[in-house]
């Protein structure tokens, strides 16, 4: 048997840990936070699977094409297939494991609509599906731990990996937060499920740990990195000052409507408006989806009515989300979550007044560059080795952190089921990967310098005493890109951008190191984090500017097609000489040949 | 003059160092919260005085009241950071760290115990596998709404703040720990381990030493009613009292214990 080194704890790194106790092997766990306090407790309106229980002829193919369609033709095919065909599967797992769905008057699941589908598929658990499943792993995994066969090493940071000679992943380099000790663990592979780099962007609706720090660091390691530019913004989040909090699909799921005043500059409290001179601008663009087409098309719509037209409430970049029509006892049982914390974060009751919402930074469906194995009929050989593999050999990346799945957009409840199937695949591959490895250790200096070279880095950037202070350079990043890299783009814009980040680079080597104490050090591990978000950031504007098309949630005003000759390819960005470079590869297009993208 | 905010912070460098309270004025913005605030302080690590200090830490993640990361005393009241709005908080805010667990810096406290009393509670369902063997028992709206009311636990440590019985050195396992034993007591499958479970809070340091103040209860930023849980799982010891008394009394060829 062999001993696996798994990285965070959030859906996909617990399902990785429980499927490879279960197969008899040992894992190391490693999170900054408790895994209980992991970021997949922020999804919440569901997660999806074709079970087709009211009668609509729904079926894991239908829910392939939905998904490959959400994300423009960019996700990977047979991956997709495989996951789609498991869904089922794995929402009874959770079932058996206790997670308290929703359920109907029969006592089966429960299942609501959500965006990119015409069907009932998306199961959940109150307002707060991510928390519930990822309790239901923390459990099991809780049970492992119990029993020995998992060592769980939170309150660490991962910082890279160890490589041997051959350039193979031998191991981990992590950092403990408290005492700020360095050390390397040796493991047969390491699969990093450490989510996404939402922090790059200002007020995004990530948590606070999703710096992509270790992503960016195996990044500049050598592995490739796939379609950076992809980045999704969620058309509803709630106003906040410290982070734009996310209001849930599950809102216009359970038949919440988008609007705004019809009249420009109409500034009456909304229930004063009359329905009238409400413009559902949704609805009356998008008869067949309405208010539930894919995000990136609502947020694009938001932005052209409140921005475009000028027709947002205020005058800026908000318009009403409104669910005073739905009677309160419904909402209260299927949405009371979400409503509860909209009214705890802006003192307004939501059964009462419609919610004002806007476009906020969300999710990347871009990550590290992971490999698939898939046979003549389409599905995935569970078995390869390569599945779910970067390309660094021994290093896997699953989760939100991987970028196979979910293309140029991804479909709403299908980011909880990609972490919890890659955490499902990968386990047998790194067992196959692991049968095979050479015997014996690697060699002791590569840990030996590995773990040197970040000791010493730590200590240089202790005692980094410049002008800058590492906290507003990050806000400063984070402003840009949301003003320049995200819903509207524009490729004059982008090329400053680049610049604005090369200095912000340069701007780096100037930050002080502001505590100055050997202990729970924070802006230490901080300044590191944020010179690996730079790197990120400059990975995402470059995808942006090469790509001269618009697909999904990358849009281009001057060029507002998608453009299949030139741009049906994964955009893969390579660390060359301290600065991104950027391939193109061929997508497999074997099961759907691309169509048009309409929801109409 | 600028509007600003007046915090008063309980502060401790390391784990073996003496308290002390620092005092901090910051500029005031809309919709702000404790998080907000702590991020003003790394923004400019000055505090009132005008001397520079080392910047405030504390722990946070998910700023939505769905982690369980950002438990302080805010004004002597156990609450989670993020949710606490500053234009509802009189000044000067005082900021503390849980004071029942131990002190790494700072706000930082290590809620360690909690974790590990649910592994003694063995707050999981028994499962047979993660392999897909088809949907569990099928559960009534009701029911599965009820279990959602204590599966909402983040094991922030509120409750174990505001327990008259619960502290670092009491034996007491806590209001949390025994809402989550009692919780997977609830469901079909999580039932038939009942016992083993229920032996685990039986004794000293078990559900016998709630005081029932019920400050759990109140003090929980989700409502959970965990007097409730604990009542039922206080009836529950009882009959497993009996259930133990009668097996030990049972003689071998009825099939009890040798």
């Amino acid at each position: 048997m062999s001993k696996f080194i798994v990285v965070g704890g959030g859906l996909a790194g617990l399902m990785a840990t429980i499927k490879l106790a279960e197969t008899g092997h040992d894992v190391l766990l490693f999170s900054i936070v408790p895994v209980k306090r992991s970021h997949s407790v922020c999804a919440q309106g569901g997660i999806n699977a074709a079970v087709n229980i009211k009668g609509e002829d729904d079926s894991p193919d239908i829910h392939t094409f939905d998904t490959i369609k959400g994300g423009d033709f960019l996700a990977e095919q047979p991956p997709v297939k495989e996951m789609c065909y498991a869904a089922p599967g794995i929402i009874y797992m959770f079932d058996r494991m206790g997670v308290a769905f929703s359920r109907t008057p029969e006592g089966n699941l429960d299942f609501r609509r959500f965006g990119g589908t015409l069907h009932h598929r998306t199961a959940f658990a109150g307002a707060t599906t991510g928390q519930q499943l990822l309790y239901a792993l923390d459990e099991q995994v809780r049970r492992w731990e119990a029993e020995g066969r998992v060592k769980k090493f939170e309150g660490w940071e991962a910082l890279s990996v160890v490589r041997d000679d051959a350039g193979a992943c031998r191991g981990l380099c992590a950092v403990h937060l408290s005492s700020l000790r360095v050390q390397t663990f040796p493991g047969d592979a390491v699969i990093l499920a450490s989510g996404g780099p939402g922090q790059i962007y200002r007020q995004s609706t990530h948590s606070m740990v999703n710096t992509g720090s270790i992503i960016s660091s195996v990044f500049q390691q050598g592995a490739a990195y796939g379609n950076p530019e992809m980045i999704q913004i969620h058309p509803t989040a709630i106003p906040g000052n410290d982070k734009l909090r996310l209001m849930s699909e599950s809102a216009r799921g359970e038949g919440g409507r988008i609007w705004a005043p019809r009249r420009k500059g109409d500034n009456r409290p909304p229930k004063e408006i009359p329905e009238a001179e409400r413009w559902y601008f949704l609805e009356e663009k998008y008869p067949r989806f309405k208010n539930l087409v894919p995000r990136d098309v609502a947020s694009r719509e938001i932005f052209h009515a409140a921005v475009d037209l000028g027709m947002g409430v205020g005058g800026g970049m908000m318009v009403y989300l409104d669910v005073t029509h739905i009677d309160k006892a419904t909402l209260n049982r299927k949405l009371g979550g979400i409503l509860e914390i909209y009214e705890k974060f802006t003192g307004e009751d939501p059964r009462e007044v419609p919610m004002k919402i806007f476009p906020a930074m969300h999710y990347s469906m871009g990550g590290l560059w992971v490999d698939y194995e898939a046979k003549g009929d389409g599905f995935l050989n569970r078995q390869s080795p390569r599945n779910q593999a970067t390309s660094i050999p021994g290093l896997y990346a699953i989760g939100e952190c991987d970028y196979q799945y979910h293309g140029a957009n991804r479909l709403g409840a299908n980011s909880l089921l990609s972490c919890v199937f890659s955490g499902q695949l990968v386990a047998p591959a790194v067992a196959s990967y692991a049968r095979n490895l050479a015997a014996g250790e690697a060699p002791s200096a590569a840990f030996e310098g590995e773990r040197k070279r970040w000791e010493d880095r730590l200590t240089s950037i202790g005692s980094m005493r410049g002008k800058e202070n590492p906290y507003a350079l990050h806000r400063e990043l984070g402003l840009l890109m949301v003003n320049d890299v995200s819903i509207v783009r524009d490729n004059t814009r982008l090329k400053a951008a680049l610049g604005r980040i090369a200095e912000f680079r340069e701007r780096w080597n100037q930050v002080s190191c502001v505590d100055e104490s050997h202990w729970y050090n924070h802006p230490k591990l901080f300044i590191n984090q944020l010179y690996n978000m730079l790197v990120t950031a400059e990975a995402i504007t470059l995808g942006a500017l090469e790509r001269d098309e618009s697909r999904g949630a990358h849009y281009k005003p001057a060029f507002p097609n998608r453009d299949d000759s030139k741009y049906m390819k994964t955009t893969l960005a390579h660390w060359d000489g301290g600065r991104v470079k950027l391939s193109f590869k061929d997508i497999d297009t074997s099961l759907f040949k691309p169509v048009a993208r309409k929801y109409d | 003059m600028p509007k600003t905010i007046e915090l008063r912070i309980l502060r401790q460098d390391g784990e073996d160092s003496a308290p002390y309270w620092d005092e901090f004025s910051i500029p005031w913005s809309e919709n702000m919260n404790v998080i907000g605030c702590l991020m003003e302080i790394q923004l400019n690590p000055v505090n009132k005085a005008g001397k520079k200090i080392n910047p405030v830490v504390w722990e946070s993640n998910c700023l939505e009241e769905v982690c369980g990361a950002c438990s302080m005393v805010i004004n002597g009241k156990p609450r989670q950071a993020c949710s606490s709005l500053v234009d509802r908080l009189a000044q000067p805010i005082r900021i503390q760290p849980l004071g029942k667990f131990r002190v790494v810096r700072d706000l930082v406290v290590d809620r360690s115990p909690m974790f590990k009393a649910l592994a003694k509670v063995k707050a999981w369902m028994p499962i047979d596998g993660t392999y897909d063997m088809g949907p569990g028992p099928k559960i009534s709206a009701e029911d599965a709404e009820r279990m959602y009311t204590f599966a909402r636990c983040m094991t922030c440590g509120c409750c174990m703040e505001a327990c008259p019985q619960y502290n670092a050195d009491s034996e007491f396992i806590g209001p949390a720990p025994l809402g989550q034993a009692n919780l997977f007591n609830m469901h079909g499958s999580g039932a038939m381990s009942k016992s083993e479970r229920v032996q685990t809070v039986m004794g000293k340091g078990g559900v016998a030493d709630c005081g029932k103040s019920q400050n759990c209860s109140k003090a929980c930023p989700k409502e959970i009613p965990l007097t409730e849980a604990i009542a039922e799982l206080s009836a529950e010891t009882t009959k497993q009292l009996v259930k133990d008394m009668l097996a030990k009394g049972t003689p071998r060829s009825f099939g009890g214990p040798a």
